[in-house]
């Protein structure tokens, strides 16, 4: 059982977790994701770590709800536990294990989507600590549903926020704001990292290839085990199917194959309507979770 | 009741037509009488040839003799004496080709029902609340156990009872291996049986910490320089799953035979409560013709579909045990065999609609001794389905060999082992079951967690 030490509303949909999981919390690393179980007739949900911290052995989570166990765990508090909590899974960022001096030489552009501003910031965190200020993009629905700003902020070099309905900063796409960036400002970037929907994800590749700015993307397909056992994890990446939970979950953006990931992701969208259904009905999505073609697109 | 004679005493098992629609266990086992009378069978031979066939060496005769005397403590005890999972074994041991092929009784007429005599004894030991002994004076050596499948339960069981404090890290949120996420409880039942079995493994004094990924979460160098482990077994089993390369294998409805039984057994997806999702279509395929085949066949049949086993050789290769293919058919599920699929043929929205297939014929021995089946030109056909089960093989998860140092694995990423004391290639490092030898059995799993478990208690002496 794992501690919910404590507890954030972010948006009646979003809510963060500070997890006691001292395992976890020794060796995990931004890009790294964990999977959670809250009860013996949950799901096993994948969710990135959003922070950590090692000598309290606490892991951050932020968490969208999206169905029964998601929405089940928006209902559990501080001092409550979780049944089960395992990782870090996957690959860590490039970034941290590449040559520092080597990432220190590049202007880095990180672009996140609606929740993907969550596992965008330990990252966007970690260069911070090692000198390296990177710039920022973040997109949401709307105002309600930016979120961490404030943390983003400590942490950025320039932060630019954009929303589809213009009700905060500015109106429009991710995109626009990358075209604006680079072909108004006159920006030049080595480097994109790009966390969001999955269709968030796939227009950002198609704007940084015309701009030539290697892109990597975090994919969050459909998970079971999260160790490489199960297979429902696999997308096509060049002309190699790889597990998205072992050899990623970061990738070569310009090598997704992006249409198929997200059609694998629709597979269980009426089974997963029926469990929601027998939780509790009405507008709980929001968008931007990569499960529907609406949210930041 | 016929006198006990050439023939074994029949087991009942639920209805075809009934058992099709639940997940309840198909054979019932033996009652008191039925057990005492085919016990009596026995010849409780001197040189007992059944005993070499299995490999943890229970001493058969042994247990039978307490059984017909309807001695059950003592048949129990016997049999604890040298396995930590007798209700396990005795379900889905391959008993046919292990001890059962060995027995005298064989040679003119039915071998004893071992295995069966064996899973009723376990199960009654298990109703009259009796366990294993746990009088062992704790050591102090502190030795850890990865995975908890039959090898790791095997190794971590007789190391406790030598007085070793023994912990089992587990990737997954619930123990047991194989026996939890893939074999499903039609055969063998997970709350009854093999939670049961587990807790007597505990009983002994082994401690079981799950969701801990070795080589992710901590490594082996960490458990021996940081934890102060002074050997580790390796029972990291053989997960991985495998897949054809043909075109189509991504579409919606392709899943690999680990995915479709983890979502069914392990996250229990057939019960109403249960927020796993699990694909429920009308028609499945099945690719493969092992155990592993005929479990994703039979609970894809309890799932409500129509369910045809897809397999390249023909019916006398079939590798899964005879039983169990003798029950698929009996519960209605279709054979197609000496065909290999090419292609899985989706719809506009990606959907698998059928899986096309070419027919095959026996050529040549391959080195597998097996005819080597070869495609015959020209009769590609479409079989209508809208899933597709890969049910291929296994081969071990590389992870563990990759994250610790100096640790050797062969050409199949399968780890290197001594057969007989389990020893790797490095130091405290021992290592048994699938991922030594790739998928195996239970028993062979077993068997090798035991002589590890003997080799480990050697090393630890000779450096005390
Ligand atoms: C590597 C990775 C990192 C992620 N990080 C986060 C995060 O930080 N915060 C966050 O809110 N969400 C994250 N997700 C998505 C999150 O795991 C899903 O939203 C969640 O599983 C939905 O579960 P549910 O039980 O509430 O929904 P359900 O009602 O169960 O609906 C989801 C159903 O569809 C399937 N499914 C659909 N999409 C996914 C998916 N992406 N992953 C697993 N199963 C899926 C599941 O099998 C499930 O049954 C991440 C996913 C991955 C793979
Ligand atoms: C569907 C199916 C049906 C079968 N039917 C039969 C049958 O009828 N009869 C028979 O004899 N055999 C059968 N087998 C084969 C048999 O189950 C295996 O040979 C046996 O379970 C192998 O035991 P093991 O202990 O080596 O590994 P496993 O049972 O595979 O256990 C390995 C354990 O290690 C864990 N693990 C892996 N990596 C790590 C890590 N890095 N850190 C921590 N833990 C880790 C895994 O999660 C798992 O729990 C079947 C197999 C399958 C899949
Ligand atoms: S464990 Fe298997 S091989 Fe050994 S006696 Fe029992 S059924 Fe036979
Ligand atoms: S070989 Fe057969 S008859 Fe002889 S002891 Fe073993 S089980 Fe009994
Ligand atoms: S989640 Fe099962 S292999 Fe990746």
């Amino acid at each position: 059982m794992y501690l919910i030490k404590k507890k954030r509303v972010l948006h009646d949909s979003i809510f963060l977790m500070d997890i006691v999981a001292p395992r976890v919390a020794k060796y995990c690393q931004p890009g790294q994701f964990v999977i959670v179980r809250i009860d013996e007739m949950g799901e096993r949900v994948p969710l990135t770590v959003c922070d950590y911290n090692r000598e309290e052995g606490t892991v951050t989570i932020v968490v969208q709800t999206i169905g029964a166990s998601t929405l089940r765990m928006k209902e559990l508090n501080e001092g409550e536990y979780l049944h089960d909590f395992v990782g870090p899974l996957g690959q860590p960022s490039e970034l941290i294990t590449d040559d520092i001096e080597e990432v220190k030489k590049k202007k880095i552009l990180f672009v996140a989507g609606g929740l993907g501003t969550a596992p965008v910031y330990p990252q966007v965190k970690w260069l911070h600590e090692h000198g390296i200020d990177a710039d920022v993009i973040v997109g949401a629905k709307n105002k309600d549903l930016v979120i961490l700003e404030e943390e983003m902020k400590a942490v950025a070099g320039n932060l630019y926020i954009t929303t589809d309905d213009g009700s905060y900063v500015r109106k429009g796409l991710v995109t626009e704001v990358i075209a604006d960036l680079v072909e108004k400002e006159g920006k030049k970037y080595d480097l994109c990292v790009s966390i969001g929907p999955m269709i968030m994800m796939k227009f950002c590749t198609l704007t940084t290839k015309k701009y030539n700015i290697p892109t990597i993307v975090s994919m969050n397909p459909i998970m079971v085990d999260g160790t490489g056992m199960c297979g429902a994890c696999r997308l096509t990446v060049g002309d190699e199917v790889k597990f998205a939970c072992i050899d990623g979950p970061e990738f070569d953006g310009f090598k997704v194959n992006f249409d198929e990931a997200m059609e694998r992701m629709k597979l269980y969208r009426t089974e997963e309507g029926r469990a929601m259904l027998k939780l509790k009905e009405g507008d709980t999505h929001h968008g931007g979770c990569g499960h529907c073609d609406g949210g930041d697109k | 009741m016929a006198a006990p004679g050439f023939e074994r005493v029949p087991i009942s098992e639920q209805e075809a037509s009934v058992r099709a629609k639940n997940f309840d266990e198909v054979c019932l086992g033996y009652t008191e009488e039925e057990a005492v009378l085919e016990a009596s069978r026995c010849l409780n031979c001197k040189n007992p040839r059944c005993v070499q066939g299995c490999p943890v060496n229970i001493d058969i005769p042994g247990f039978i003799m307490a059984l017909k005397e309807q001695n059950f403590k003592g048949a129990y005890d016997k049999i604890s004496e040298s396995s930590a999972l007798p209700a396990v074994c005795g379900r889905v041991c391959p008993q046919e080709t292990q001890c059962e092929a060995l027995c005298i009784r064989g040679v003119k007429g039915d071998a004893v029902s071992i295995g069966k005599l064996e899973r009723y004894t376990a199960d009654r030991a298990r109703e009259e609340g009796i366990k294993p002994h746990t009088d062992c004076a704790p050591n102090g050596h502190k030795i850890a156990v990865i995975g908890s499948g039959p090898a790791g339960l095997t190794c971590a069981g007789d190391l406790a009872r030598l007085g070793y404090d023994v912990t089992i890290f587990e990737a997954l949120h619930e123990a047991g291996g194989v026996l939890t996420y893939g074999i499903p409880e039609f055969r063998l039942p997970k709350d009854t049986v093999v939670a049961a079995e587990i807790e007597n493994v505990k009983a002994l004094g082994v401690k079981i910490e799950t969701n801990v990924v070795i080589g992710k979460s901590v490594t082996i160098d960490e458990l021996m320089e940081d934890e102060g482990f002074e050997a580790v077994f390796i029972g990291s089993g053989a997960g991985l799953p495998m897949f054809m390369k043909i075109p189509g294998e991504n579409a919606k409805g392709v899943f690999s035979a680990n995915e479709y039984l983890t979502r069914n057994n392990l996250m229990k997806a057939f019960r109403e409560d249960s927020d796993t999702p699990i694909f429920r279509p009308a028609k499945v395929a099945v690719v493969g013709g092992g155990n592993v085949a005929m479990d994703a066949a039979r609970t894809a049949l309890r799932l409500g579909a129509e369910v045809t086993i897809v397999y390249r050789r023909s019916e006398a290769e079939l590798p899964a045990r005879v039983e169990e293919v003798h029950h698929a058919k009996e519960e209605g599920i279709k054979f197609e065999l000496l065909t290999n699929p090419v292609e899985i043929l989706e719809d506009d929205d990606h959907n698998v609609r059928a899986m096309k297939c070419i027919r095959m014929e026996l050529g040549e021995p391959d080195a597998s001794g097996r005819r080597r089946p070869v495609p015959v030109e020209g009769s590609e056909f479409e079989l209508e389905t809208n899933a597709v089960i890969m049910a291929l093989g296994t081969s071990p998860n590389p992870l563990i060999a990759s994250t610790t140092e100096g640790l050797d694995t062969n050409k199949w990423k399968c780890i290197v082992a001594s057969e007989e004391n389990g020893q790797t290639s490095k130091e405290g490092v021992f290592a048994g079951g699938d991922a030594v030898t790739g998928a195996a059995t239970v028993i062979l799993a077993m068997g090798a967690g035991k002589a590890a478990a003997k080799g480990i208690d050697e090393y630890i002496k000779s450096k005390n």
